[in-house]
Formats: C-alpha cells, sequence, structure tokens
C-alpha cells in the first residue's frame, strides 16, 4: 500500500473529481497559442532551431517513444496494475529490436522488440497480479533484472566486445515522406514570423517520417478507441475501477489484468525499438535514459487518457530533443516563453486564491527571466536536465484534479 | 404445496473454511414466484451460503439444484447461465462508470456496448419501475438508486432468481417499502426472489416463506402468519435477542463535548457538514440518525481532527480546534471508527501492536519517545480476558480474529484510556449478538461512570435504545431533535429523508 | 477465557518459518536459471560455482566483500526507512552522490585548510547527511504539497542531480591530480584519512573504517524501528495508512521526516569510500544507491536480513573478477542478482501467505474449542 492513498484520500474531502476533459476548440487555441509563443521567441531570441524542420523532426523522435512508454502505463494503470517496470521492458525492446533487425530485417526486429517487451510484461504480471507482490516493488525488481539479462544476452552474442553495444543496424523499417513537402524549405530559410515556424513545423512531421512512427502515433487513437468503445476495452477497464465488481458478474480479472500488462509491455518493447532501430540505428546499454519514467509522468499529466499522455509526451519530448541541436542556444530562448508561462500561471493561481502555486510558479517565473538575462548560454548538462526539470515542473504545477482508476495499484485477490 | 414447481433446491451443503465450518448440512427449498427470506444473525453463514449458490465459492459438500436439474458452478458466469443474479450487501458499482457500462459489463455479447444496449436498459427499466437513467455516472446515484441499478444489472442478464443479500441494510424505512414494491413487481413477472436478512419485521412483512439459519446451518422453515418476530428470534439466536435499552438515564448537566458551527468542505467547496451545534454532557449518549453518506462520517473525523474543518471544538472546557488528532486524542477522545478494517486495526500486526495504535504516547503503551513492549504486551493480556477477546494468544495477527473479537480488542483499547468523550461509529456493525451485547454494555457502563458518547449508527434500534437523545443529519446538517424515549423507527425514518422540521413529533 | 500468553514472547514457528525459507529457495531459483544460461554459452555452472567460492573465501577478498557490503548496507537502510511506511525512495542514488559530492567540494576546499582531520571527517559525514536530506527534501515536498508522486520525482532527481553533479565537477569545481586523467574534488589531507579495521586475518587488507559505522547504523535502524514511537508511527503507516491516520499519525510530518531521515541515510552511502579508499569524489562514484534497492528487498527491510543480502551482493560483484579469469561471462552475477530480487519477492508474498492462512486456521481451531459448535464465529455471551 502507497502512502498516496492516505495523503490524498485521508486528508482530502470525500467528494472526487471529475475528470477534466477538453473541447477541440480549446485544443486547437491552444496549439495556436504554442505556435505564436515559439514564434515569438524565435524572432526575439533569435533562436531559429526552437522551430526548424530539423528540431521538430527530433522532437517527434524523442516524442514517440515516450508516447508509447506512456500508452504502456495507461494499459496497465487502466486494468488497475502499477507498472513502473516499463523502463525494464524498454531495455527488452531496445536489446531484442536491434537484436532482430540485425538477424531477419527490421520488421521482425520490430516485432520480435515488441515480444520482449511483452515477455517483460508478463512477469511483471505473474509477480503482481497471480502472486500479489507489490506493484512498485515488482516495477523496481523488473528494471533490476532486465538490464543484467541484455548486457548477458549482448556477451553471449556478440562477444566481449560487444557486451554494451551492438553492430550498426544497416537496415532500417523506410522512412516516407508527404509529396512536394520539401518545397516549403525555402519559406523556413526566410525566418519570416510565424510562417516560416509553420513551414518548420511541417517539414519536421512530413517530410522522412518512419513507418514506426506512424504506426506509433495511430497507436493513440487505436487505444481510445479500442479502451473505451469495445468490449474487451471495457472490461479491461472494469478490473482496474472495481476489479470485485468486475468478478461478480463472473469475469476472470486476474485474464484482464493479464491483457493489460502484457500489452503495456508490448508497447513499452515498441518504444524500446523505436529508439534502437528508428532514432538510431545501433543498440547501446543504457541508451532508454529513464525515458520508461517520463513515458509513465506524461500518461499521469495526461489523466490517464491516450489524449492527454499524447500531449504531455510531445511536451517532454521536445525538451528532450533540444539538446541535440544547439540545446544551449535554444533552451536559452526558450526561457522567455517558459517565464512568460510561469508568470501567467502564478497570476492565474492567484486569482482563484491558490496561494501556495501562485507563489512557486512566480518564483520559478522569475528565476527563468533573471538566468535569461544573466547568461547567453545555458551549461549543457542543465540542457540535459531539461526533460527531468519539465517533468518536475509539470507534475508540480498542473492543477491536481487528476482521477486514476479507482483501484489502480491496488492488490486483487479473488473472493477477497 | 409440495406439489408447487421448485426454483431452488440445496441438500446437505457443508462448506469448511481454514479452521471452522462455515455451512454444514445446509438444506432449504424455495418455490417459484415466492420471495423466499433466508435469517439468521451476523456470522450464521447467510452470506457464505449464498456465494455457494450464485458459484462464488463451492461447496466441499452437498447438491444444488435449480428449476430440478442438478448443477455444479465453478464461477458465478455458470449461475449467471441457469437464471440466478445477484445484488451484493456492499453494490458491485464501478463508480467512474456510467450506469449503462456498469450494466453490461461482462453480458456484452447479449445486446452489445451501444444502442442496443441502452434500449434494452430503458426497456426493463420502465417494465418493474425501476427508474434508471442509462447514461449517469453512478458516483452521482444514491444509495436507492443504486440498488435499483444492481437488480437492473441481473435482470438484463436474463435472471429468473435473484439473490438480494441484506438489501435493506442501507435503506431508509421509506425505501425499503419501495423496494419491496419493486421485489413484489418481481414475483408478479414470475420471478422468484431470495431475500436474506436479519430484521424480522421486514421479513414478515414482505417475505412468503422464511428459512431460519443458526451457526451454519438451516434449523427451521416457517410460514410468516404462523411466527412473531420474537419466536422468530428464538429460532435465530437460539436464545432470547438482547436489547440495546439504555435503562435509567445518567445525563448530568456537565457539558463534556460541545460543538459548533462546525463545517466541513469538499474539495468543489461545497459543504459536506454545514454548520453542525451540539452539546454532550457527561453521562450522554448523543445518537446522530441519518442515512449513510450524509455527512456522519466527516463529521466524526472532524472531531477527531482527521479532517480540516472551521467552527470550534470544546472538550470538557478547552477548546482544541487546531489540534492534531493525536492531541486530541491525548485530551480525551476516544474513538471506534465505522470501518475497523480500514481505520480500526493494522490487520497483519500482532493484538499487542494494536493494543497501541491509537495511543502510541500514552502510559502504559510507551515511557518517553519510546514503545513500553512489556506494558502494551501486559495490558493487551488483560483486555484479552476483560473484554472477552477470543484469541490463542496476544501474538496473533489481527486478521485472524473474527469481526466480533476485532471489535471488542478495540472497545477495550479506547475505554481503557477512560475517554471523556468517545466517537463510536457503528460499534457493532457485522458483529454477532454476543459481542454486540458485550459492546453496549461496556458503553452503558462507562457512561454511567461520566463518559460522553457521540453514536453514530445505521441501526435504528440500537439508536433508539442506547441514545439519551437524537439527532437526524441530512444533507451535511443537523434538521431535526428526537426524543429517544417517544420516536418511533419510522418517524425517523421520515426525518432521515430530509422530510421533517425542528422536532419530530411523537 | 484466559488462553492468551502473559509474559514472554513466544515465537511464532509457522508464521517464521516459511519467511526463512523463502529467500533460501529463491537463491536456489536463482542459481538454477543462471546455471540454464551458462549452459546455453556452453560453460560449466558447477565449475563456475566453485570458483566464485573459492575465489570469494579468500581473505583478500573477503575484505573486499566486506566493503562493498558496508557500501550497499548504509544504503539498503536507506531505502527500507521509506519502505517501511510504504514510501518509495527510488532516488537514494541522486541523494548519494549529491550528498557525498558537496561533503568533498567543501572539505577539500582551500579556505578550509585550517580545520584539524578528525573534524574535517567529522564535517563530511555531516554535510553529506544535510545535502542528502536536502535532496530529498524537495520529492517529498512535492509529494505533500503537490501530490506528485515520489517514485517519479525521485527518479527525475536522481537524473538532475547526477547532471548537476557532473557540471560542478567538470566546469567549475573539480581539480585534476598530476598524473590523473580524470576530474575529482581534490585529494583530502591524509589526516583525514579514515583508517582501515584489521578485522580479517591472513590478510595486510583492512577493512574501510565505515565498517563500524554501517554495524551502528543498522543497530540504530532496529532500535528506532522497533522500540521508538516514531518507528512504530512509521511500521503502523506502512501496515495501514488510514488507521495510521485515525490513530494519530500526521500523514504530511510522517512523509517529510522518513523522507529527511532516508535522504540523510543515503548521504552517507559513498562515504566509505571516499574517506577509506579514494580520499576524494570523483565521477566513478554511483550505482549503490540504485543496488541498495535490491538489497533492502533482498533483507525485507530487516535490520540483520539487509546485512546478509549486503554481503550476499558483495560476493556475487566481487567474483566477477574471478570468472572473467576463467573465460566464463561475468554478466551472468547480473542475472543471478535480478533473478534472485525478482524470485525473492515473490517467495516472501507466498510465505506472508502460507504464514497467514496457518494462523487463521490456529485461531480458528483455538476459538472453536471455546464454542462448542462447529461454525466458531456463533458464541455464547455468558
Amino acid at each position: 500500500m502507497s502512502t498516496d492513498t492516505m495523503l490524498s484520500e485521508a486528508a482530502q474531502p470525500a467528494v472526487k473529481p471529475r475528470s477534466r476533459r477538453m473541447s477541440t476548440g480549446t485544443i486547437l487555441l491552444i496549439i495556436a497559442g504554442a505556435l505564436v509563443g515559439l514564434s515569438l521567441v524565435h524572432q526575439l531570441a533569435n533562436a531559429p532551431d526552437v522551430t526548424s524542420q530539423g528540431a521538430i523532426q527530433a522532437a517527434l523522435q524523442a516524442a514517440v517513444p515516450l508516447g508509447l512508454a506512456g500508452l504502456g502505463g495507461l494499459w496497465a494503470e487502466r486494468a488497475g496494475v502499477v507498472n513502473i517496470g516499463l523502463e525494464g521492458q524498454m531495455i527488452l525492446g531496445t536489446w531484442f529490436g536491434a537484436w532482430g533487425s540485425l538477424e531477419f530485417g527490421p520488421w521482425i526486429g520490430l516485432l520480435i522488440g515488441i515480444l520482449g517487451g511483452a515477455v517483460g510484461g508478463l512477469v511483471h504480471a505473474v509477480a503482481t497480479v497471480t502472486f500479489g507482490v507489490d506493484h512498485i516493488i515488482s516495477g523496481v525488481a523488473m528494471t533490476i533484472l532486465a538490464p543484467g539479462v541484455v548486457r548477458y544476452l549482448s556477451y553471449i552474442t556478440w562477444g566481449s566486445a560487444g557486451a554494451t553495444q551492438s553492430p550498426q543496424v544497416v537496415d532500417q523499417v523506410p522512412r516516407i515522406s508527404v509529396p512536394g513537402i520539401n518545397g516549403l524549405k525555402g519559406l523556413e530559410e526566410h525566418q519570416w514570423f510565424l510562417v516560416s515556424d509553420v513551414a518548420g513545423i511541417l517539414r519536421g512531421l512530413l517530410h522522412e517520417v518512419s513507418l514506426v512512427t506512424i504506426l506509433a502515433v495511430l497507436l493513440i487513437p487505436l487505444t481510445a478507441w479500442l479502451l473505451w468503445k469495445t468490449a474487451f476495452g471495457l472490461r479491461v477497464r472494469s478490473v482496474g475501477e472495481d476489479p470485485h465488481a468486475a468478478e461478480s458478474l463472473g469475469l476472470n480479472v486476474y485474464r484482464y489484468k493479464y491483457y493489460g500488462v502484457v500489452i503495456s509491455g508490448a508497447m513499452a518493447g515498441l518504444g524500446g525499438v523505436y529508439l534502437s532501430t528508428v532514432t538510431s540505428a545501433i543498440y547501446r546499454e543504457g541508451q532508454t535514459g529513464g525515458r520508461g519514467y517520463i513515458g509513465l509522468a506524461a500518461m499521469i499529466f495526461g489523466n490517464w487518457r491516450p489524449g492527454g499522455l499524447a500531449v504531455g509526451a510531445s511536451l517532454f519530448g521536445y525538451t528532450d530533443a533540444l539538446q541535440l541541436r544547439r540545446g544551449s542556444e535554444s533552451v536559452h530562448a526558450l526561457l522567455i516563453l517558459v517565464g512568460a508561462l510561469l508568470l501567467a500561471l502564478a497570476v492565474w493561481e492567484f486569482i482563484r486564491r491558490n496561494r501556495l502555486v501562485a507563489i512557486a510558479s512566480a518564483v520559478l517565473g522569475v528565476l527563468s527571466y533573471v538566468l535569461f538575462f544573466s547568461v547567453d548560454k545555458i551549461p549543457t548538462a542543465m540542457v540535459q536536465a531539461a526533460p527531468y526539470i519539465t517533468v518536475l515542473v509539470v507534475l508540480a504545477l498542473a492543477a491536481q484534479r487528476l482521477r486514476p482508476p479507482a483501484a489502480d495499484g491496488k492488490p486483487y485477490r479473488r473472493g477477497g | 404445496m409440495t406439489a408447487d414447481p421448485l426454483a431452488v433446491e440445496l441438500k446437505g451443503i457443508t462448506k469448511r473454511f481454514p479452521g471452522v465450518v462455515a455451512n454444514s448440512d445446509v438444506n432449504l427449498t424455495v418455490r417459484k414466484g415466492t420471495i423466499h427470506a433466508i435469517v439468521g444473525e451476523n456470522g450464521a453463514g447467510k452470506s457464505t451460503l449464498m456465494k455457494i449458490l450464485y458459484g462464488m465459492q463451492p461447496p466441499d459438500e452437498g447438491e444444488i439444484l435449480i428449476e430440478g436439474a442438478p448443477v455444479r458452478f465453478s464461477s458465478p458466469q455458470g449461475a449467471i447461465k441457469v437464471g440466478i443474479g445477484m445484488v451484493h450487501q456492499h453494490f458491485m458499482l464501478a463508480d467512474n462508470f456510467t450506469v449503462m457500462e456498469n450494466v453490461v459489463l461482462g453480458a456484452e455479447k447479449l445486446h452489445g456496448i451501444g444502442a442496443r444496449a441502452r434500449a434494452k436498459i430503458e426497456e426493463i427499466s420502465t417494465r418493474y419501475g425501476l427508474d434508471v437513467e442509462p447514461d449517469t455516472l453512478v458516483e452521482d446515484l444514491g444509495v436507492g438508486d443504486r440498488q435499483r441499478v444492481e437488480i437492473l444489472k441481473v435482470l438484463y442478464r436474463g435472471a429468473r432468481i435473484l439473490i438480494l443479500d441484506e438489501p435493506t441494510a442501507v435503506l431508509v424505512p421509506q425505501e425499503v417499502d419501495e423496494l419491496f414494491g419493486n421485489l413484489r413487481e418481481l414475483i408478479r413477472e414470475g420471478l422468484t426472489v431470495l431475500f436474506i436478512s436479519h430484521k424480522l419485521d421486514e421479513v414478515r412483512a414482505v417475505a412468503d416463506d422464511i428459512t431460519v439459519i443458526r451457526r451454519g446451518t438451516t434449523v427451521a422453515s416457517v410460514k410468516p402468519d404462523q411466527v412473531t418476530a420474537r419466536q422468530l428470534a428464538t429460532l435465530m439466536v437460539g436464545s432470547e435477542l438482547p436489547s440495546p435499552e439504555a435503562r435509567e438515564s445518567t445525563v448530568t448537566d456537565v457539558p463534556v463535548l460541545v460543538v459548533r458551527g462546525l463545517t466541513v468542505r469538499g474539495a468543489d467547496g461545497r459543504p459536506i457538514v454545514a454548520d453542525a451545534s451540539f452539546t454532550i454532557h457527561k453521562g450522554e449518549v448523543v445518537g446522530i440518525a441519518g442515512v449513510e453518506g450524509n455527512g456522519q462520517a466527516e463529521l466524526a473525523e472532524a472531531v477527531m481532527g482527521m479532517r480540516a474543518s472551521t467552527g470550534t471544538v470544546e472538550l470538557d472546557g478547552v477548546e482544541i480546534d487546531g489540534w492534531d488528532t493525536r492531541r486530541r486524542r491525548e485530551a480525551g477522545l476516544g474513538y471506534i471508527p465505522e470501518d475497523r478494517h480500514r481505520q480500526g486495526l493494522l490487520l497483519d500486526a500482532p493484538l499487542w501492536e494494536n493494543r497501541i495504535l491509537g495511543h502510541q504516547t500514552e502510559p502504559p503503551n510507551a515511557r518517553g519517545f519510546l514503545i513500553n513492549v512489556g506494558g502494551a504486551r501486559r495490558d493487551t493480556t488483560r483486555i484479552v480476558a476483560e473484554y472477552d477477546v477470543r484469541t490463542p494468544g496476544i501474538d496473533v495477527a489481527a486478521v485472524a480474529l473474527s469481526g466480533g473479537n476485532q471489535q471488542k480488542l478495540i472497545v477495550g483499547r479506547e475505554m481503557s484510556h477512560q475517554p471523556k468523550v468517545l466517537i463510536a461509529a457503528h460499534p457493532t456493525r457485522g458483529v454477532d449478538v454476543g459481542a454486540q451485547a458485550a459492546i453496549w454494555d461496556h458503553i452503558r457502563n462507562a457512561r454511567i461512570a461520566g463518559m460522553g458518547v457521540l453514536l453514530i449508527s445505521a441501526d435504528l434500534d440500537e439508536l433508539i435504545g442506547l441514545s439519551d437523545s437524537l439527532k437526524v443529519i441530512y444533507g451535511g446538517r443537523l434538521v431535526a431533535d428526537a426524543d429517544p424515549s417517544t420516536v418511533t423507527p419510522e418517524q425517523l425514518g421520515v426525518a432521515m429523508t430530509g422530510a421533517t422540521g425542528e422536532e419530530i413529533a411523537s | 477465557m484466559t488462553t492468551a500468553a502473559v509474559g514472554a514472547r513466544r515465537i511464532d514457528v509457522g508464521k517464521l518459518l516459511p519467511q526463512l525459507i523463502a529467500p533460501v529457495v529463491a537463491l536456489v531459483i536463482a542459481a538454477a536459471i543462471s546455471s540454464i544460461a551458462l549452459l546455453i554459452s556452453d560453460k560449466d555452472p558447477l565449475v563456475a560455482f566453485q570458483h566464485m567460492y573459492e575465489f570469494g573465501t579468500q581473505p583478500d577478498q573477503m575484505v573486499e566483500i566486506l566493503n562493498k557490503a558496508s557500501e550497499l548496507y548504509i544504503a539498503a537502510v536507506a531505502v527500507a526507512i521509506g519502505f517501511k511506511m510504504g514510501l518509495f525512495n527510488i532516488g537514494v542514488e541522486g541523494q548519494s552522490k549529491v550528498g557525498a559530492f558537496f561533503a568533498g567540494a567543501l572539505a577539500s576546499a582551500s579556505f578550509m585548510d585550517w580545520m584539524p582531520g578528525g573534524l574535517r571527517i567529522v564535517l563530511i559525514v555531516v554535510v553529506a547527511m544535510i545535502v542528502g536530506a536536502a535532496w530529498a527534501s524537495i520529492a517529498a515536498l512535492l509529494k505533500t504539497q503537490r501530490g506528485v508522486s515520489e517514485v517519479i520525482s525521485t527518479l527525475m532527481l536522481n537524473a538532475i542531480g547526477g547532471l548537476v553533479v557532473t557540471w560542478l565537477l567538470n566546469d567549475h569545481w573539480g581539480v585534476t591530480e598530476p598524473g590523473a586523467q580524470i576530474k575529482t574534488t581534490g585529494i583530502l589531507p591524509e589526516s583525514s584519512w579514515m583508517p582501515g579495521l584489521p578485522i580479517i586475518s591472513g590478510t595486510d587488507q583492512k577493512v574501510l573504517g565505515f565498517f563500524a559505522i554501517a554495524v551502528v547504523l543498522g543497530a540504530a535502524y532496529w532500535f528506532v524501528i522497533n522500540r521508538t514511537r516514531f518507528g512504530f508511527d512509521l511500521r503502523a503507516t506502512g501496515h495501514n495508512p488510514f488507521a495510521a491516520v485515525a490513530s494519530g499519525v500526521n500523514a504530511k510530518r510522517m512523509v517529510i521526516t522518513a523522507m529527511l531521515i532516508s535522504g540523510a541515510v543515503a548521504g552517507l552511502v559513498n562515504l566509505p569510500r571516499m574517506l577509506g579508499e579514494s580520499h576524494t569524489y570523483t565521477e566513478g562514484f554511483g550505482g549503490i544507491g540504485f543496488t541498495g534497492i535490491a538489497v533492502a528487498l533482498l533483507g525485507r527491510n530487516h535490520p540483520i536480513g539487509m546485512a546478509l543480502g549486503a554481503i550476499l551482493w558483495g560476493f556475487l560483484a566481487s567474483s566477477q573478477i574471478i570468472l572473467d579469469l576463467d573465460g566464463i561471462p561475468k554478466e551472468i552475477i547480473l542475472i543471478m542478482q535480478g533473478v534472485t530480487v525478482l524470485s525473492v519477492v515473490i517467495a516472501y508474498e507466498l510465505a506472508a501467505r502460507i504464514g497467514r492462512r496457518a494462523q487463521q486456521r490456529r485461531v480458528g481451531v483455538a476459538t472453536a474449542t471455546a464454542a462448542p459448535v462447529p461454525a466458531a464465529v456463533v458464541e455464547e455471551s455468558k
């Protein structure tokens, strides 16, 4: 049992918050706002890499594994099992994906990587569902086990020289472009307000996109449809909301929890394959770099919903990608936007009499500007830390009106 | 009568659990198209029997016949297939699902999960007068509505035999009448209802046949018009039922707990408890009557300091606002929480550690900042003896004890610190008759010694019998006062639905 | 009825035995699975195990095992303090890095030259604990004030902490000693080196001085958890947070206190090596905090269990050398450790279940004799 429940349920009133759902209009408005904001930053700080095709492409590639990890988290937690073993299942995905690609080509490799993750999910399911081990503990055990397994496999497959990395994966899943999209390149180079930014973003999203990326993006609506529009999804969600109710209706709760957790592992596995065969073309130890956890954070930020987690993954992915392309300048420039957002949030929370959050965001906002004006470049280490810091700040400041599945993380015994 | 077609027949059902036999040689015949009541006190084995009939637990011995044909279930799925449906005592509904999602779950093959299902739900709802709206979220529904959703759920699956496990426990008398109306509607349509209860007046009012269970076995089958409630009670317990009569008044005019304008707000700012004011005197039991979920749990937690609130609370002349729970406990507030497993015990910890719980800072449990293991153990042994907690020792985990013995331990623990005021929420819920009588005795004795009691209960007989004065809570407000020496359960029930003014006429 | 045991505590064999058998079973499973892995790569597992045993029982190696175990034990205690109350401090790794780095940097700063050696050791210990606790406090505050899960926040703080240390070490405070390649916080003066303990006979090697502190820490941990009011509150919260709150435990204060203590202990994790071996902080430190979680799980948060776990882990880690020399893939150790952790948590859970059922049966039988009728739940009141 976790102390989360103690803090939330015992100290707070019994009325449960409603899940927040944004209308299409609001979402479009937010996208437009973000666009204008980024354009402003681009112009004000002369930082083209905030919206360049390269940066956006990198951001998309960084967001996909996070989103897949997030989907993994979603499938497990909707079935009531917390899976912090996602990181371990991703690690399995990176290795098996690379190995499969080397041995059998990219598509089979993809499948083997997914299977590797799914097996990791299965182990987590055996521990948590069948044996009732605490979900966090089993997840930690999984993240201890997975690196050991792949290190050994690396050694016996690629020899002592290859114990920590694989040979180059030559054969990748093809990439496709929207015809004529490269024509926007001219527009992007003009550095016009908004126009060049839109051109850069479109080119980043539509030029040379891996088929795996498209598959991954499609998994978001597919998951939403499966979980909310099918009988199977209803059953998976029911064991996460109230397993005893599901049991009383004759459902085999264990089975649906297994489905959820194994699919969860498969998603994380796909995220891992993506890292080793799409983002890069080599398996390297430590390649996942905590992305499983960031994906989990994206899912929490998204309030256990596919659309929300996609937004979270995009945000964290964007900050993650910055380090690849002149990150010191870009992060420095983005401080303008971050500071403005934080100060706006401070005002908003102050009006809503949420003093603690208001003060915290005001302080962070001012700090952003102090940092912006006092240095020209952000140290590389801080650029690398950007995604982790973003996760902390976003989770801390986001409205805590989150609604996890009611039986999330709770052990279940049949007849109990 | 033997010519009547039988819906259910149980022959020689026996079920053993580790160390205990829950059912032994149970025999039961239920006629088709009737309401058949199964009565017995808490722990008599009624629920186990129904779980067996619903396929949740396999019997160790015996035979089940449904409409004459022998059946054997390995899961509820099997029971559902032959037309058995169960409405559980604790509602089996997911709060964050809509009514429709709850209803179609597990039966998606019947009418899909979309428009056809919605139409079917509406049809059943109209046909049996259940008044259920498919697209509302369950968390927005009241207790009575939820129960009708549960009934609809089993009808949707084509159930011909309905098992209702203590369906009236959570209802006020008016809702009980509505439920009985619904049930009569069902048998008119040819369905069969098995009705589990220990409320004898209700059983006599609604049932066509009654079977009595005592200590895990069926002891009698009677017709409601051939027995009195008293005779039924004797059959059920094997001896006379204890009554919660408080006898002569011990109320003094010294106030010991004064609550003024207590308000507890929910996350959305709405008051859950609104402006509650009352006074408890030394030697007085003040009862709070109300339908569950009307703020009584929050009221108790606010007085205990477990929940943020505004208003003032005075304990024995000292203002204790802003004090945390520990300080309030040290100052003389005792607490019997409404859910002992959730709030009252460390189930996996030994009894002597459970004796420390809630009094970590007080002797004999503590010496300075250290835990006094020896003192706590010796005192646990004393409590076990004095409060008749049946256990092989004080090192067994609390989870191994029966509900009644767990509760006796909690009562003993709280009483051992001579509280000035005891907050007792449902002190005898789910305990056997023997333990119930003992707990009532302890409360009475402490009251004679000058303790004040805030008694929250859903058992109206307990409230009326034990209290010196009664207050009715509705929608978080104390809406009415009642005199327990004159008020009837029916009058209380009316007030609990928010229908009356200041003082209940008597 | 007075069958209750009075006086001395009786050891409940039915409950204890499964708990003791569980880790043994887990180890057997781990050995079996690693044997299969070795057989797949054409190595004889028996030879491997034999070499590991022979190597690990040499005096030199025993010293190294104890050194390794000291660090791991401290990390495990830090983790266990949180685990005992159901608080998952996965951030011992980050807290230990940040703590040791700042302590090392401060202690070898030039303005500290006046300080006598012994006092400097005390300073290092105190600063490491304070900084570790401060780093942990971020997660504690995020949890109590904003409801952010400590699992996520401590993981993020591990990454951030590591990057902060790297940045400060490489770009600001780090120095490169003559003849060395890497940046360090500067070698401490010899007077501040913690002397080793000659407790293993048959070798000149000494066990790191911090070994003694680890032992004291274990005893203190046992005492605080089992004999103090704070420890009781901590355990009560771990057993049942709702009952703990109803009993008067202040949930928020408990989270903060436990996190601070856990972080303070975490600050000590890198000090055995820093004070007794490297005498400076380098980038080479790290990894122990995460492994400490494994040791805490292995020892089930029990002071002696964790000690055995730490020694086992130290043994496995140090035997990698001999496997490598023998041409057996040393990576097999990682599989062994991973499988052990996973099977041990499952085994403990099963053991707890068996123990609980045995006790329920025992109580059922005992109370059934008091009530003459089979259904023991029904009893006459007189």
